[in-house]
């Protein structure tokens, strides 16, 4: 079982991500920028930073990347892929979700403890969590406030795509609390908060991250 | 008009120089005439006016900085000292760590966001450049008064500065001081530490040696910003067609940052540099004339080959630019094809500029003439030395004859007024508000961080092996009494790895003073020196090195002397640290260390706008016997929290507040023992099955222990005194957001 993590020029937690891979009980494999090749990797796993400076806007470039358009015909396939904060944003850039991610409300980067339920627990990323699950991992980013026009609001809520919640206060001006959503397949997700920096006690606010790693192993193994 | 080149300088010894204007004094620039037998040309003017600058050559400070040398402990954890771009510890298990503290003061109240942010980005640097990966940053700041309106245009944007930059680089922001004083008004300080991590086998040096070594400029190119004084050379020589005027203060790009650490990371990992240095103050001045006069002294650059952003730039200007993201390595002919591999992969901007050569004196051109040709050691250490007069100022015999008149509270309602004003004062208020802007978790190794007493990162995933590392400064003491001032700021910072279980082990400071020319102000800091220079040898902690700051001074009021002083600190296995409180009600809470009636420089006194009295002596030893305590109790310790700013009644809301457990206290004589700010003390909780343990401990290390109360509950109950949980952490949380939106 090979999960591929992404590293474009900028990337911050592609170490991360990888730990959270193995800890998981996967592979890591390291894939570049610049690939043109995954690897044989079953999965990808897409981390968060500044890839690019963010220049122009989040994820903009990176959708250019020559190893993305592998990423985007293998997910159109069916391959899972999980977009973490600027994953997530690059995948809206790459148009394999909907949506776009903007400045918070507030106008700061806020990085805190954030508290978030699993609101579909069907997806390759989100099997190892129960329905409505509550769990705390870190959100961190500057812009993290997700956007869509109604009808697609309306389509992701009637198809029930998204697959995580803020709970309480909205900490960034999202629209209804969006946390993370999915594509119609289901098999790619995009999550602004950060599982892979809640995989132990020590060094973060939970283990309840995790689960998105465990998640993808339970996938691949069906 | 025509470019200014030895030549010319030979045969046109007599035109005027605008030395002055460079902020060179006549006898500085006869000096230069006299080294070179010549006048300068206005390149070497250029280079040497900053090299000489008290910013780069330390010229008021060396003759007290040398007592960091003279009086330093022996130790064995010291592999790079003083002189290099940071100083470098042994941490056991074939590590290595670098740690620096560095101000960039000015330049952020002048432009906040990208004075704070090049900040960071500097000291970044040194910390890449000695040849280890970055792995945390911490950010002393401190404000004029928090209601003033300048500080709200002032602080928002350091602290967004702080954040852009070292969150982008994927720096966990491990904590830092945020500290107000109406004297900060017009000088905001602007400390920034970074600390890095290496194998020994790794360490760099900024040194130039082997002749037909190449000299190599890698990073962003090179454009105007940052060139302050200098521009007043290129009006003289170019007039009014020059180049466009860029901002003086830098401007800072992240991304490039980031790219520059892993490109360069990635270039150590396959040993293909002799010597690096980066590209900081003083801009390539300062790379090119240290790295040769680090190695023999000769090198050649071929100035016209450095990458420009902006073409219209003098050489005295590339010379003196300031420009962020910027490396110069020494290369071996043979391993060049390699390192510029690396850098296209990383996209990195690398040139050949020069070559080391076997003679003595570094030797710049531009499109072929001669225009440097200097002994590169007498820009780089040779400058000027002052010996400053200083003298006690008047006001020290003032309030050192004054006692604190101060409320103390006494009945029920007093104290819990005092306790929630003192969880309220901007000070000691909840700084989330702050630190929710940086990223703590990147990196994944974080322990500690704000609020923790310290920020503690693990080095070794497999080991556990962590660092820990707290800055502290109490400038109202060190203005009462500057000497004893940088003793009980070395005690604090070293108490606050202690109380997580980390044992200290070196010592970084970023000096920050008035204008050394005031005879008053320079005794401030030769005071702080030799207090720091006697604590370190004391308590056997070795200076790596530091940064000195002057000028920050408004008219003729200086800040505060504030020597923030940052200590380093190893624990061996992360997973046994200490926290900073309890998780669990039942457990018996002790203070450690003895309450005397210190108000003298204390919160509870500032806030009664009181700054006189004489501070509290630092008594080393007991504090020395205070960290053995700790270190053997963090084995049994639930948890352990430094009492230091607001006392007894700031470290009782931080740890109650922490995970939301009260505490139920009795004190004798409450209203001293809950203002006053002795140093030396710790509150410590414990399972009541570790009574004897503890008690034994206390007498094994001559250190008093008193029991006030147990934890548990929804309020925290002093006495006579309930106050609930949620009113003090509405007063403790409410302050910042209310002040800064």
């Amino acid at each position: 079982m090979r999960v591929g993590v992404i590293t474009f020029p900028g990337t911050l937690d592609d170490r991360d991500a990888a730990r959270a891979v193995v800890v998981g009980g996967a592979e890591a494999v390291s894939l570049w920028h610049g690939d043109a090749d995954l690897k044989s990797v079953d999965a990808v796993v897409l981390p968060g930073g500044f890839s690019y400076g963010d220049y122009l806007r989040c994820g903009a470039i990176s959708r250019f990347a020559p190893v993305m358009q592998l990423v985007i015909e293998a997910a159109n396939k069916g391959m899972p892929v999980l977009g973490i904060c600027n994953g997530f944003q690059v995948l809206c850039e790459s148009h394999l979700l909907p949506g776009a991610l903007t400045r918070n409300a507030d106008l700061h980067f806020l990085c805190r403890d954030q508290e978030i339920e699993i609101v579909n627990n069907q997806t390759p990323w989100t099997n190892s969590f129960k329905q409505g699950q509550q769990i705390v991992i870190p959100l961190k980013n500057g812009e993290g406030s997700f956007q869509c026009d109604d009808q697609t609001l309306a389509m992701l809520e009637g198809e029930g795509r998204i697959i995580a919640r803020y709970i309480g206060e909205n900490p960034n001006g999202s629209r209804n609390l969006i946390a993370g959503i999915t594509n119609a397949k289901g098999n790619v997700v995009g999550l602004m908060p950060h599982p892979e920096h809640a995989i132990n006690e020590l060094t973060g606010p939970s283990a309840q991250g995790l689960g998105f790693f465990t998640s993808i192993l339970n996938a691949m193994v069906k | 008009m025509a470019l200014d080149t030895v030549a010319i300088a030979q045969s046109n010894p007599d035109i005027s120089q605008p030395f002055a204007e460079l902020g060179l004094k006549p006898d500085e620039y006869a000096r230069i005439k006299e080294i070179l037998g010549r006048r300068p040309t206005s390149s070497e003017l250029a280079m040497y006016s900053v090299m000489w600058s008290e910013h780069c050559s330390y010229k008021s400070s060396k003759v007290h900085l040398k007592q960091f040398g003279e009086k330093a402990p022996r130790s064995d954890a010291l592999l790079v000292g003083i002189g290099e771009n940071a100083g470098v510890v042994d941490v056991g298990q074939g590590y290595a760590v670098t740690f620096k503290i560095e101000s960039h003061n000015h330049p952020s109240f002048v432009e906040p966001y990208q004075g704070a942010a090049t900040g960071v980005g500097g000291i970044v640097r040194d910390i890449l450049t000695m040849g280890a990966r970055p792995i945390a940053i911490m950010d002393p700041l401190r404000f004029g008064p928090a209601d003033a309106p300048d500080t709200r245009r002032v602080l928002p944007g350091i602290i967004a500065g702080v954040g852009g930059y070292g969150n982008c680089l994927g720096l966990p922001n491990i904590g830092g001081e945020v500290t107000f004083d109406e004297t900060y008004a017009g000088n905001p300080l602007v400390n920034a530490l970074c600390v890095g991590v290496m194998k020994h086998s790794d360490i760099k040096l900024a040194k130039a040696a082997g002749a037909g070594n190449l000299v190599v400029l890698y990073g962003a190119k090179t454009g105007g910003d940052g060139i302050g004084g200098v521009s007043v050379l290129a009006s003289e020589t170019f007039g009014a067609g020059g180049s466009t005027k860029r901002p003086s203060v830098q401007v800072g790009d992240p991304f490039v940052e980031k790219v520059l650490i892993e490109c360069s990371l990635e270039i150590f990992a396959e040993d293909l540099v002799v010597g690096i240095q980066d590209l900081g103050g003083a801009g390539l001045s300062c790379a090119t004339s240290e790295l040769a006069s680090g190695g023999s002294g000769g090198m050649k650059v071929q100035l016209d080959k450095v990458p420009l952003r902006d073409p219209s730039l003098s050489p005295e200007e590339i010379l003196m630019s300031e420009s962020q993201e910027r490396m110069c390595a020494i290369v071996e002919p043979s391993k060049i094809d390699r390192f510029l591999e690396i850098c296209k992969k990383w996209d990195v901007t690398v040139t050949v500029i020069g070559e080391v050569t076997d003679g003595k004196h570094l030797e710049i051109t531009w499109n072929g003439e001669l225009i440097v040709d200097v002994p590169p050691r007498t820009v780089a250490h040779d400058g000027p030395v002052y010996n400053r007069p200083l003298a006690q100022p008047d006001y020290i015999d003032q309030v050192n004859s004054q006692k604190v008149d101060v409320p103390i509270p006494v009945t029920a309602a007093e104290i819990k007024a005092a306790v929630l004003k003192l969880a309220a004062a901007p000070n000691l208020a909840d700084k989330s508000w702050v630190t929710s802007q940086y990223d703590k978790y990147v990196q994944g190794n974080t322990i500690q961080s704000q609020p923790d007493d310290s920020g503690m990162v693990r080095i070794d995933e497999t080991t556990h092996l962590g660092v820990a590392i707290s800055t502290d400064a109490n400038a109202n003491w060190s203005y009462l009494n500057p000497y004893q001032g940088a003793k009980l700021a070395l005690a604090e910072a070293a108490r606050n790895i202690a109380t997580a279980g980390a044992r200290p082990l070196a010592v970084t400071n970023c000096l920050n003073f008035g204008s050394p020319e005031d005879p008053g102000v320079m005794w401030q800091f030769a005071e702080s020196v030799r207090g720091l220079a006697d604590g370190c040898l004391e308590m056997g902690l070795p200076v790596t090195g530091g940064n000195v700051s002057f000028y920050n001074q408004t008219g003729s009021v200086a800040i505060l002397p504030t020597p923030v002083i940052g200590v380093l600190g190893v624990i061996q296995d992360v997973r046994t640290r200490t926290p900073m409180s309890f998780t669990e009600a039942g457990l018996d809470l002790y203070l450690v260390g003895e309450t005397h009636e210190d108000l003298a420089g204390s919160e509870w006194a500032f806030l009664h706008n009181q700054r006189v009295g004489q501070s509290p002596d630092a008594d080393l030893q007991r504090e020395m016997r205070l960290i053995e305590l700790l270190l053997e109790g963090n084995s049994f310790f639930a948890a352990a929290h430094d009492l230091s700013q607001g006392g007894l009644s700031a470290g009782l809301t931080e740890m109650v507040l922490r995970h939301a457990v009260g505490a139920t206290i009795s004190l004798e004589n409450a209203g001293v023992c809950l203002i006053s700010e002795t140093p030396g003390r710790v509150l410590v909780a414990i399972d009541p099955s570790h009574t004897e343990h503890l008690e034994g401990l206390a007498i094994k290390n001559v250190i008093a222990i008193t029991k006030l109360g147990t934890t548990g509950g929804d309020s925290l109950t002093i006495n006579d005194a309930v106050i609930l949980l949620s009113e003090l952490s509405a007063a403790h949380t409410s302050t910042f957001p209310k002040l800064f939106g």
